[in-house]
This record gives structure tokens, sequence and C-alpha cells, in this order.
């Protein structure tokens, strides 16, 4: 079956802000989805909360709409889309692919159906239809189905209370597994050992479950976990991409699994045995086209399979499969939705082959999880059920151990070889209970002589992989005991095994500076040199004309370079918090560019969730670690063949600036900002020496490296200060101290440091509005994107707050102030692309906070705001374009790039749900996963919107709590009375309700948290206030702010934490009472601004 | 880890001699022996057993592309056969232990056991491209590393497969029953679709099939079982009028290695029978369809070995992902036009199936009985159990 020539219209969900469990690969697969579809010759309407994908791109898809998903905007884009499709007279349907958005597409969908939208407008699902989601997602349909196939699953019973829950408990014998229905990752799940635990964990996933229903499920803990890719077209061909094997056992979630592909230890009449179950799980679930994946579990002792789960859409797994075969599911998934059949689509790596076949690998492909649980203190480490990483590496080697090496020590993990804190006292515990640490332990466990027997028994993982782990260990040993020179036969044993330069440097006791450098000398004088394979789904069966690399220690190399010239743009690595797919977006539009212009685009990474780890995305992909070792040999590999090459760091945030200087030092071009000057500035005593020449203000500052310098830092520049490491991104354990306690406390425990790492004391500037600017430079003229105004106080990680473009309460001569220092700092740094500015506004001066000379993470949401790709122009710049080339009009007219009549606010969202037990309070330490976008006429619009869009709803009605600091008491009265000509009711606290009432308001009056009770949070708990607005009081904040914040944050009431948000809250309500649903599209947006 | 070992505790030296003169040196495991024979290369990524087992590998080196062999040990129910028949095996990495909980002997002892000699830690990705590249080719498994151009040499001197008989070398000595009630011979996948399983057999009558052995994979005869037909497998040179002495209700023919060309004798007996029974042939039995039938065949550049092919049935229009073990095919062109193509390799769209327009008889150039491979193709039993059904009535 052909293109079906019926649809003329299609709508494709995204999956909204990176959350835990729906990261980058949502945007990978939808971008894929939209680019297949868009080729297809469809119109293809997208709509996605998230600035920061790719596939919010304006290019991607014709009309884009960053809107909230929630059915309201959703519906409103349906009705205009439909009414546009009629107006046009174009015949056809108008389809919505909801299969590539993960959960919340999924989610999304089913509520639209559900209520009837998707009928009233005329609009058909393609992909899954509404049944066989409903098959798939609801846990009683889903069981009856399997035992309609005789497929066995674990025993397992909805309940929606608890005492159903207990008694069913008391049948099955504990432990039990508690599955929420309809949450994200797992969200609210867990496995109760006891009567007590079950409780506790029942009563907080019936809460958190939509529907309010937990799925309580027989324990298959310890059994072998799988998981099989599925994909199906409408003729019922089905072919399995990938299987996919963990290396944890069952009760660890997929997400915080190790897995490894393909399937390391079935057989092949148990592995067809489960080729055939999954194949008849999608044919009964009737997913008719697409991609989805089961999961399986296998008791190790008696091979009995249970199928423990399907995902009727391409899902984290269908990303990990797609990168670790070459056989790009969501793409393949959404032209099968629109008709064809699998025999007629061309499998995009042989470019000879068909699409209908069952990828085979001549590799092993490792993912590891990258959990942050630093940055959560109080969260508990275990790994269960809920899924708790933020993030996951890939790497592919020849043997498993050469993947796993490869993986680990891609994480970034900032742990040289051995230094991880083991404790051997709690070994036995560590290797029952899985944490993040658990492979270091592994590691301890067979240093220490135990068993792989042992250790299996221990950690119910597969023997075989113990084994592969063990041989590792054996290995590292092997190589300590290296007296004299290592010989050619030893090193290449050991690079086989995936071991590290930087490994081996601590294994031969090298103790230098440079070490890892002398192991790498060491290691070319003997020949010993890692050789480049492709991937390229078949195993070389046929000739792959799809440069997809990866690196290993084999006989032949057989991906020599072209003799095209070539820029290397250095990916971000792991998605984590502070370093997310904004960067990713940055890497793929340099890519994107730079092709356009001529070169050959070569990109390395080694996150499996991004569209940059796409084999379309550049010319050629190396599949590798971040490190310094592996982009070597990556750039001398491509340097062989004598062409002009040059390397981007730039764009990947911190992990590839790390490299910046030890690259260059081993002779490779950077092109961009040189990294001296990236180096300046992040140097304090040179940049401030030049902001001290350029005559700019900055807030006092030090540095320290023991706790007295720290001491003595923090009372010269006057408390509060700001306390933090220096070379961070995402203000990584970053403190407000505000005595010498906190400086002492901070000292101690929070972080380490050294005299090339010291700790970095500012001044903190209280009450200040934080500003943050993005520009372009070539070194002569800049130009500048966007200065974004927070909408939160000053000391909260600009990552964390919310910020509006254009700015809306600062005056024409800070605005201005604010240019002429950017363009001062820009030009004496010579910046040659993008530059991000953080300046603080006390009392109408302003102040420069920090200068990094590189992408941002508002990169995206500027040029989504301003219509201008600002990664592109700045990767040209980089290749020697000037701006006065590529935006003459703008550099002529001098002024800042235009956002038109519209505001776009950009709010972050928070992981709080995943980590019971942490103070949800905001600080300098980030801690948001993702962001959203609101776009809308009035700034108070497009703020409801984003805190829509966040997942906060603003109230339309109730109760508005009021405690503000001394500063804002004067104009406290003036805002809460727009609250109450909007129908609310005020609570304040005794200081703020005096103001109230001196303004002539009526309002209640409540107990500050230790003054007494009932008190602020009392009424939060109690649903007694829907809007929180609390401004901040220096010290005194500590234990009332973080209260009522934790209260508001489980309660989900918005809080407010400044008098400008609460303003635009105002506004924001009084659009949502009027119930206005606008929506626009970019690309009408940009066109309206360009026609100005 | 003693295993391989010399006397000085260093590993085992062994090298793959090409004919052309490509060297790839590597450890030995397995028996320590020197074996000569055709490198292929088999893709699948599960079923070394299968494959090693498989008599259409007689006269084979086979390099498996999936790094990781042995991981899961053996089992005596994975066998396809008596014993292994690969002349040698070319691995990435070959486990020295196993965990699966069927298993009962490591993979290394299985093969020492049966006389195997092994490659390992070589580049089989350069092997497999090598011979993508130029072809089968020739070659030397020797644990004496010591005169490289005399193995090369040794490799060049070998007789090609072209041209030999081998399925006579490989045949059962003497005609036997196969017995599906033994506990080794069940399959033990329980997850096929409804309408495969034989219990939906409109006509619970047993048929009987006459299976000629030219290297027949056991698998081949459980999946005849589950039709529920008796088979009797015969000697590959057994007369066309002994069979049909036996009073078959069809005849089956089997899969084997090498060249169909010599097999002058089978080629005889298919015309002998052609039209007076249902007949059934796989792989090599479906080669010596073609021949019999007036085709001609000739030599794949480096056959086909995996098991992730796709193959369009030509009726259905439905695509089944099959397991394909073979070096030669049948030219569509050279068929006469009573023969009508049933299927075709998507991936380059060689011949994979045909049937005759009016005699009771198809073939398949692949492997429907799968194992190691997908069941996709499992149907094609059941329309053979039809066939004799239609031939009774």
């Amino acid at each position: 079956m052909p293109r079906r020539n019926d649809i003329a219209k299609i709508l494709v969900i995204g999956s909204g802000p990176i959350v835990i469990g729906q990261s980058a690969e949502f945007d990978y697969s939808g971008t894929q989805a939209c680019k297949a579809l868009k080729a297809e010759g469809y119109e293809v309407v997208l709509v996605n909360s998230n600035p920061a994908s790719i596939m919010t791109d304006p290019d991607v898809a014709d009309r884009t709409y960053i809107e909230p998903l929630t059915p309201t905007y959703v519906e409103e884009i349906l009705r205009v889309e439909a009414e546009m499709l009629k107006a046009s007279g174009k015949p056809g349907v108008f389809a919505v692919l909801p299969t590539v958005g993960g959960q919340t597409a999924l989610n999304l969908a089913v509520d639209l159906a559900d209520a009837g939208v998707l009928d009233a407008i005329g609009v058909e699902l393609i992909g899954a239809k509404l049944e066989a989601i409903k098959k798939a997602e609801d846990r009683l349909l889903f069981k009856d189905a399997m035992n309609k196939i005789g497929l066995d699953m674990p025993k397992s019973m909805l309940v929606n209370n608890l005492r159903d829950g207990l008694e069913f408990a008391a049948k099955l014998g504990f432990p039990v597994v508690i599955r929420p229905s309809f949450t994200l990752g797992g969200s609210g799940g867990g496995i109760a050992y006891n009567r007590e635990e079950l409780m506790e964990i029942l009563s907080r996933g019936l809460d958190l479950s939509p529907v309010h229903e937990c799925l309580l499920e027989e324990s298959v803990l310890g059994w072998k976990e799988y998981e099989l890719e599925v994909v199906r077209d409408l003729k019922d061909n089905v072919v399995i991409i990938c299987s996919i094997e963990n290396f944890d056992p069952m009760g660890v979630h997929t997400g915080d699994s190790i897995t490894v592909a393909p399937a390391q230890t079935l057989t092949d009449r148990e592995y067809q045995c489960m080729r055939d179950a999954a194949i008849a799980v999608i044919r009964e679930i009737g997913v008719e086209t697409g991609g989805s994946n089961v999961q399986f579990a296998v008791n190790p002792q008696n091979g009995r399979m249970t199928v423990i789960e399907m995902n009727p859409r391409v899902s984290r797994s269908s990303a990990l499969a797609s990168k670790a075969t070459g056989f790009p599911i969501a793409k393949i998934a959404a032209r099968l939705a629109v008709g064809y059949t699998l025999d007629e689509l061309q499998n995009d790596i042989t470019k000879a082959t068909p699409a209908c076949f069952e990828p085979t690998i001549d590799y092993v492909v490792v993912k590891i999880p990258k959990w942050q649980f630093e940055k959560f203190p109080g969260a508990d480490e275990t790994l269960g059920p809920q899924m708790k990483s933020v993030g996951e590496v890939m790497a592919i080697g020849r043997t498993f151990k050469e993947a796993l090496m490869k993986a680990v020590r891609s994480l970034e993990t900032g742990k040289k070889g051995s230094g991880d804190s083991i404790e051997p006292r709690r070994l036995r515990q560590r290797l029952v209970t899985p944490s993040p640490e658990r492979l270091a332990y592994l590691r301890y466990a067979f240093d220490e002589g135990m068993s792989v027997r042992d250790v299996a028994r221990l950690t119910g993982m597969d023997p075989w992989f113990l084994h592969q782990m063990k041989t590792i260990a054996e290995e590292l040993k092997a190589v300590e005991s290296v007296s004299g020179e290592i010989d050619e036969h030893a090193m290449r044993s050991a690079k086989r095994m995936g071991l590290s330069d930087e490994r081996l440097a601590v294994a031969l006791k090298i103790d230098e500076k440079d070490a890892a450098a002398k192991v790498r000398a060491l290691r070319e004088k003997l020949g010993v040199k890692p050789v480049f394979k492709l991937v390229d789904t078949c195993a070389a069966e046929f000739e792959s004309l799809t440069p997809y690399m990866y690196s290993c220690y084999d006989e032949e190399d057989e991906a020599a370079p072209t003799a095209k010239k070539k820029v290397i743009i250095l990916g971000s690595g792991p998605n984590r918090i502070g370093q997310g797919i904004e960067f990713d977006y940055c890497c793929c539009h340099a890519a994107f560019a730079l092709r356009d212009d001529g070169y050959e685009t070569i990109m390395v990474n080694c996150n499996p969730e991004t569209v940059s780890t796409d084999y379309d995305t550049s010319d050629r992909l190396y599949f590798e670690p971040l490190t310094l070792e592996d982009v070597l040999a990556v750039y001398e590999h491509e340097a062989s063949g004598g062409a002009e090459i040059g390397m981007i760091v730039q764009f990947g945030g911190q992990t590839p600036l790390n490299l910046a200087l030890p690259l260059k030092a081993a002779g490779v071009p950077i092109i961009g900002t040189s990294p001296e000057s990236i180096d300046l500035a992040e140097d304090r005593k040179r940049f401030g020496k030049l902001i001290t020449e350029l005559e700019i203000p900055q807030p006092p500052g030090a540095m320290a490296t023991s706790v007295d310098e720290a001491l003595s830092g923090a009372r010269r520049v006057e408390y509060p200060v700001l306390v933090r490491p220096s070379y961070v991104l995402g203000g990584r354990a970053m403190v407000i101290a505000y005595d010498d306690a906190d400086v002492v406390r901070y000292m101690s425990t929070a972080i380490e440091y050294s005299q090339e790492r010291p700790v970095l004391i500012d001044h903190f500037l209280e009450d200040a509005q934080e500003v943050d600017v993005d520009a372009l430079c070539d070194g002569k003229d800049v130009l500048i994107a966007g200065i974004m105004q927070h909408i939160e106080e000053a000391g909260i990680h600009s990552g964390d707050s919310s910020c509006v473009l254009p700015a809306v309460d600062l005056t024409p001569e800070v605005l201005e102030t604010i240019r002429v220092y950017t363009r001062k700092l820009a030009l004496a740094l010579n910046v040659i692309g993008l530059v991000n500015l953080q300046f603080a506004v006390q009392r109408g001066k302003v102040f420069v906070i920090e200068v990094n000379p590189r992408a941002s993470r508002t990169v995206p949401y500027v040029s989504k705001a301003t219509g201008i790709q600002l990664a592109k122009v700045a990767s040209r710049l980089m290749t020697g374009q000037t701006l006065r080339e590529l935006l003459p009009e703008q550099v002529a007219a001098g002024k800042d790039l235009g956002t038109g009549e519209l505001y776009f606010v950009k709010s972050p969202v928070f992981p709080w749900g995943k980590f019971q037990g942490v103070d949800p309070v905001l600080g300098p330490e980030m801690r948001s996963t993702g962001e959203v976008m609101g776009v809308a006429l009035t700034f108070g619009e497009a703020f409801a919107k984003a805190q829509i869009a966040a997942g906060l709803y603003l109230p339309t009605k109730g109760t508005v709590f009021f405690s503000v600091n001394d500063h804002d008491k004067k104009n406290v009265a003036e805002l809460a009375r727009k609250f109450v000509d909007m129908g609310f009711q005020l609570v304040a606290t005794y200081g703020t309700a005096e103001a109230l009432e001196d303004g002539g308001l009526q309002v209640e009056r409540v107990y500050k948290v230790k003054e007494g009770r009932p008190n602020a949070v009392d009424f939060i708990k109690g649903d007694r206030i829907q809007l929180v607005v609390n401004t901040p009081r220096g010290q005194d904040r500590v234990f009332d702010e973080q209260a009522i914040r934790r209260a508001a944050v489980l309660a989900r009431v918005p809080t407010i934490t400044t008098l400008a948000a609460a303003k635009a809250a105002a506004e924001g309500i009084a659009a949502l009472q009027r119930g206005d649903v606008h929506v626009e599209s970019l690309q009408e947006l940009h066109a309206a601004r360009n026609g100005d | 880890m003693q295993f391989g070992m010399d006397s000085e505790g260093e590993f085992m030296q062994a090298i793959l001699a090409l004919e052309d003169g490509r060297l790839f040196r590597g450890k030995s495991y397995g028996a320590q022996v020197e074996r000569v024979g055709e490198v292929v290369f088999n893709t699948s990524l599960t079923g070394y057993q299968e494959i090693f087992t498989d008599p259409s590998y007689a006269g084979q080196i086979v390099v498996l592309t999936n790094p990781h062999i042995g991981n899961y040990g053996t089992s005596p129910s994975d066998a396809e056969s008596v014993k292994p028949f690969i002349e040698g095996l070319v691995v990435r990495e070959f486990s020295p232990v196993s965990s699966n909980w069927r298993s009962t002997e490591v993979a290394d002892e299985y093969l020492e056991r049966n006389g195997v000699p092994v490659i390992g830690e070589i580049d089989t990705r350069a092997v497999v491209r090598h011979l993508r590249a130029n072809g089968c080719l020739r070659g030397v498994l020797s644990t004496d590393v010591s005169d490289p151009a005399a193995l090369v040499a040794k490799a060049r001197a070998h007789k090609t497969m072209a041209g030999t008989d081998l399925a006579s070398i490989v045949t059962t000595k003497e005609a036997y029953t196969w017995d599906a009630t033994e506990a080794k011979n069940q399959t033990g996948d329980k997850f096929l679709p409804a309408d495969d399983a034989a219990a939906a057999s409109p006509l619970n009558a047993t048929m009987h099939v006459v299976a000629y052995d030219y290297g027949i994979k056991q698998n081949i005869l459980r999946m005849l079982a589950r039709e529920n037909c008796r088979v009797t497998v015969v000697p590959a040179k057994t007369p066309a009028a002994d069979v049909l002495a036996m009073e078959p209700d069809g005849i089956f023919f089997s899969n084997g290695p090498g060249d169909p060309e010599p097999l002058e004798y089978a080629v005889e007996n298919i015309r002998a029978l052609q039209g007076k029974k249902p007949l059934f042939g796989i792989c090599l039995g479906h080669q010596l369809f073609g021949l019999a039938l007036g085709g001609k065949t000739y030599k794949l550049k480096f056959g086909h070995h995996g098991g992730n092919h796709p193959i369009k049935n030509l009726e259905t229009g439905k695509v089944e992902i099959t397991a394909q073990n073979h070096n030669f095919n049948v030219d569509p062109d050279s068929l006469p036009a009573d023969v009508v193509r049933t299927h075709t390799n998507l991936n380059d769209d060689t011949l994979a199936g045909l049937k005759h327009k009016t005699d009771p008889m198809f073939s398949v150039q692949y492997h429907p009985e799968a194992s190691p491979g997908p069941h996709d193709s499992h149907y094609l039993f059941r329309d053979f159990r039809k066939m004799m059904e239609d031939w009774k009535k």
C-alpha cells in the first residue's frame, strides 16, 4: 500500500519539556517524524511547548505551535488548523500522529478523543487507534489481551483503594510491586517488602495516578529483563529491530538500568519464542503501524518467560535501538502511519536493501544512565521501579567489555579510574541494593576476590556479564603488575577491553600531571591506535553508504576520511541538569548551517537520545565518548586525509569547553572564540582585571583554596556571599551564605576544591533584578540577540528562573547600559560566535555577574522568539563570515533583534515528584530538568501559558496568600487590588496584612510558620490557598519560605516570588478568566515581523 | 583460564589463511587441529549451536559476525544433527564460560570434543568485508602458524565446492523413522500463532512423509511431526521407485551442503516423482527442483547466510523474515513457463521460492524450519500438509 493520498494535513504532538522519563529521545523521534512526513508532501503541523527542541524549529514543520500541551490549547490548534484546511479548499483528511511524543502525546490524544473533540472536529488518529492505545495502557485490558493469546504475565490485580491492596498482597506474599496507572517513567511506583511500605507506596501511587488506580503485581525481582523493539505495517508485516538485555535484573526501571544490545544470553530457541510473543502482542493490542516495544522477564532458573508491558508508541528504548542498529524507527514509523508498507521503504544506511528486514549487528552497544543525586540532597538513591536518571550515554564497542568501558568514561563522572569512593563494609549491601554506584562495587567485589557465583547470587545479574566484569578487573591487575615499560601485546590487550589511557595511567602508576598524554604517547609509539568501523544494520553483509562510525582496537579501519574541507562539532554528552538539549540544538544547527555552506560536518557525541546523534544530522557521525583521548583520535583520523579542518567546541556546553585548551595544545585547530578567551572569561583574576580596565562594575569577589581563605574572602566582599566551585555548569554545589558558619559548612562538606580548582566567593546582590543577554560577535560587530529579564528574584539560578523577552520593566537607561557593557565585553574577549552575559540590576545600577563566550541555554529560546537562528549565524561567523554579510539590516539598524509585538516567557520544569523528601526550594543550584515557552500578546497571558505548559495552573478563583518583604510593601496593595477586583480573597502574614489594610483592602491574617498556628502552611495544606505570593526577606527566609514552598509544591499551588511575576500572574489570570485561548504558529509570528 | 594455552601458559596461536594470501592471526580454541574448507559468514545473532550442527555447513569454515559466541553454552536439545558439521569456526570473542539454565557443556569443550578448531580474537568484520569484496574463498584454519605461505598453498590446493557431491557424504546411511515423541525431538516453542498449531489441523489423520536426507536438519523433522506427519528419512541415493513403494502421502527433499549440480541421481528421482505425489523442497532440495524442472543453478558471489533476510511471498504480498544458508541459487530466467515464481528475496531480487503450475510440488530457497532464525515461514509446512490432504481427496 503506497502513501495515503487522502490525508492533507497531519498534526504531530511533541512531548513537552524535558522531565525525568521523557527526555531528548522524543525530540529525536518527533523531528524524524516531522521531516519524513514533510518530505512526503504532507502539510505538517507541530505542537510542543518545549522551545529548546530541534523539532520546534520553524523549518521542521510547516506550522509550529509552541503552546501548552493541554486539551484546551491543542483543541484550539485543531480547530484553527481544520478551518484553515477547509478554507484552503484542499480535499483531504486532517490527521493526528500521537505516537512520537511519548506518554504526554499519547495521553493528550486519549483525552481529546474521550472528550469527543477529535470526532467533533473530524480528525483521524494515525499510528495507533484509540482502542489500541487503551488496550496497551490500561493494565486490566492488557492483562486480558495477554491471557487471550496465551502469554504469561506476573500475577496482578488493579486496586483503587488501600484495603483491596492489602488483601491482595496478603495472598501474593511480599515483596509486591506497585505500579500506578498512566504515570510517566513509573512515577509513584515502588516495591514494598512489608505491609507498612505497601501502605505508604500504594497511597502515594493512587494519588499520583490520574485515574486513582494502581497495579499490584507478583514480584519478578531478580529475573532477567529483556525488551524487543517491534515495527509493524498496515499489511501486517512485522519486524524486530533490536533486542535489548538489561544488565540489571528485574526490579530496576529500564530507564535506570544498564542495558545491552543485542541480547547476550538467550539461545535461539528462547529468543525466537520471545520474538513470536512480541509479534503476537503487537497484533493482539492492535497497533496497526509503527513502532512499539514489549518488555519481558525471564526466570533464570527455568526459562519461564512473562510479558511485563508494551508501549504502543516509540519510546526511549526505540531511540536507543535506532542508534544501536542504524534503523531509524521513528522515521519509518511515521511513513508507515501514512500507508506505506515496510517493503516499499528503503534501508537508509545501505540505500540498496529494503527497510523490511531485521538489523543484525557485529558489535555490542551498552547504555548507562546518568544520575544526579548530588543535586537533590536527601533523595533516596536506591534504584527501583521509578526512574530517577536524568540522561544516558551509549557506547559502541566490538565486545561487551569494550562498549561498557567506553560508556563508563562517556558518563563524565569526574572520577579517574579507581578513584571511586568505596565503603568496604557496605559491599554486600551495595551489591544487593541497586544504586548508581553499582558498577564500582562490582569491580571492588572482584578485586576483593569474590567469585562470579557469589556476586551473581547477591545482585541477580547474569553470570556472563559478571564474568566480563571480572575479566576487566583481572586485566587491570595484570597491567598494574607490569614491571618496566608495558609492551605492545599488553597495551593492545588492555585497549581492546576498552580501558582508557587515563585509567591505564592510574594502573601503570604514572602520576604526573598529564599522565594520560604519557600513556597516549607510549601507545602510539607501540603502534596501538584505534580504528573506526561502520554501523551498517547488516554486519557488513552489504556495502553501507552512511558514515556512522565507532572506534575499536581491531585490525581494519574502514572509514577513511574524505578530501572535503571539514568541521568537527563536539556534542554535549549525556543529558543532565544544566546541560540539556539546548546544547544539542546548537550543535545540530552548526551541522545544518555548515553542511549548507559546503563543509563536511562531523559530529562527535555519545548521547543516544539526541538529534545530533541521528546519522542524518551531520555528514559523518562518530558515536564516541567526549574525552580528550577519544576526541583526539577522531581528529587525527579525520585530519589524516590532509583536508582543511576545524573544530567547534563552544556549542556543546561545558563538556567540550573543558577539552578546549588541551585540544588546542595537542594541535587541534579550534574555530570561533579562542580557547584562551574562553579560559580568560572563566579565570577570575584575569577576568576581574579586564572588567576593571573596561570600567564595568562587578560584585566584589574572592577565591579560596582553604577554609581560612574562604572566611577572609567572604568577610572582605561582605555578606551575603555566593559560594561556588569553579568550572561548572548549572550551578552545581552553589549556595548563598549569610555568615561564617554557612561558609565553614560549605567548605567542609559540599564540594571538592584544589589549587587548580578554587572555590569562588562573590558578594551577593540582594533584592536585585537579574538579566540574561545572548549576543553574536564576529570580532568587529556585536549584535544583541535578546535581553531577557528574569521573573524570579536574584539568587535563583538562571536556569531555574522564568524569564521574559522582551524585558518588561527595565528602564531605557538600564537597557542601554547593558548593551554598552555587552559590546565592550564581547569585543574585548574577541568573541567569534555566541556570547552569553549575566547582569544584576540593583537600584538602577548594572553589575556584570558572568560572561560565557559560548552558546548558552537560552539560544534556542531566543532564536524562536526572534526568528533568527543564532547558532547557525554563530557557526558561520566561526568559519569566517561576518555579521555584516549575514545580517546586514540588523547590524545597520544597530538595534537588538526584534520580538515583534509579542511576549515570550520561558519557564522551568522541576522533578520534585521523583524525589520524595527533597527540599523543593529554589536557589543558586540548578534543579530544573527542562523548560517551556509561553507566547502571547500580553506579558500576563504569555506568563500564564508558560505556567500551564509547565504544569502549574494559575487559579481563576479562590484565595491569594501574600507575604512580602519590606521593600515590596509599598507596592503590594496596588497589586493585591487587582486580585480582589478579579474576585479573589486575600490572606496575608501580619506585616503584609497591615500594608494591605492601609491600602484599603480586606484581608485575613495568618501566622508565619514560626509564629504559631494556624499558619500559612496549614492553610496551604487545607486547600485554603490557591496562589502564593511570597517575596524573599534575606536571612530570615530560610525556614518560612522553604516550608511554604514545600507545602505549595506538594499541593500543586503556584508560588510566585517577585512582584513583577505576581503582576504577570494577575494579568494571566485575567486572560484565563476571559477564557482567552489564543494560539499562534511561529512561522506566522516570524513572517509578520519580517513584514514590519 | 587454562584452555588453549601451551606449556608456558601462553594462549595457543591460530591462523586463518585464505587462498588469496590474506592472513588473520588470533587465538586457538576448540580442537587443536588443522582444517581446510570454504570460508563463509553467517550474520545470525543467535543460534550458533544450530549452525555448528547444520549438515549444510559440511565443508565450510564459518565466520560468525556476532562478536560474542558461546555465551549460553550448548545443550543437546539445540543440536540440528548428531554432531557439528562445520570444518572450523571463526569468531571475534569466544566465551570461556556459559550462562543459561539449559546449558550442559561450554561451547569450547563441545567443539574440542567434536574435533572442530576455532580461531578467536580476530577482526571478523574485516574477514567478512574481504569475503564480500572477493566472494567465497577457500581457507585453512590452523594452529601451526610457522609457515603461512604453506597454508595458503593448501587452501589453493583444496577442491572447490562447485562440482562436489557433499550430500552423499553427510546423508544417513540407512532409512529410519523419526520418533516425534522423544523428548530430545521436541521443539519447545509454545508461542506460535494459534493457527499454526498442529491441533488446528482439520484432518487429524497422520500423513506419511518420506524425507530425502541430503543433510537434513532436525527441526524440519520436528516441523513435519508437528503437522502430524510420520516421517521416514531415507538416504540421498534411494531410488524413486523404493520411495513410492513406501506409499507416502508426500515426499520431502531436504537442505544440504554444496553444489546441487553433481547430484544427478537426485534430479532423476525428482523427475520420476513429479506429478505422482506432493513434493516439497527446502534449500538444496529447492535447487534440485529447479534443475529437475529444466532450470539452471549458479553460484552466488558470497551466498546468503543469516537470519534476517526479507522474503516477499508474491501470492500474499506479505514479507517474512527468514533464515538463509546457501551459496547456490536457481536462475529464474532459466525456468520453463510451467514454473511459477512464488517468493523473492527483497535484498537482491533473487528467486526464493517456486511451484509447478499443475503438479503438486513447491520449494523454497530459505529455511522455513528456522532453527536458528525467525518462525515467520512455518506456514509452509502447513501448506505441504494441505497439499497432501488435497491430493488424497
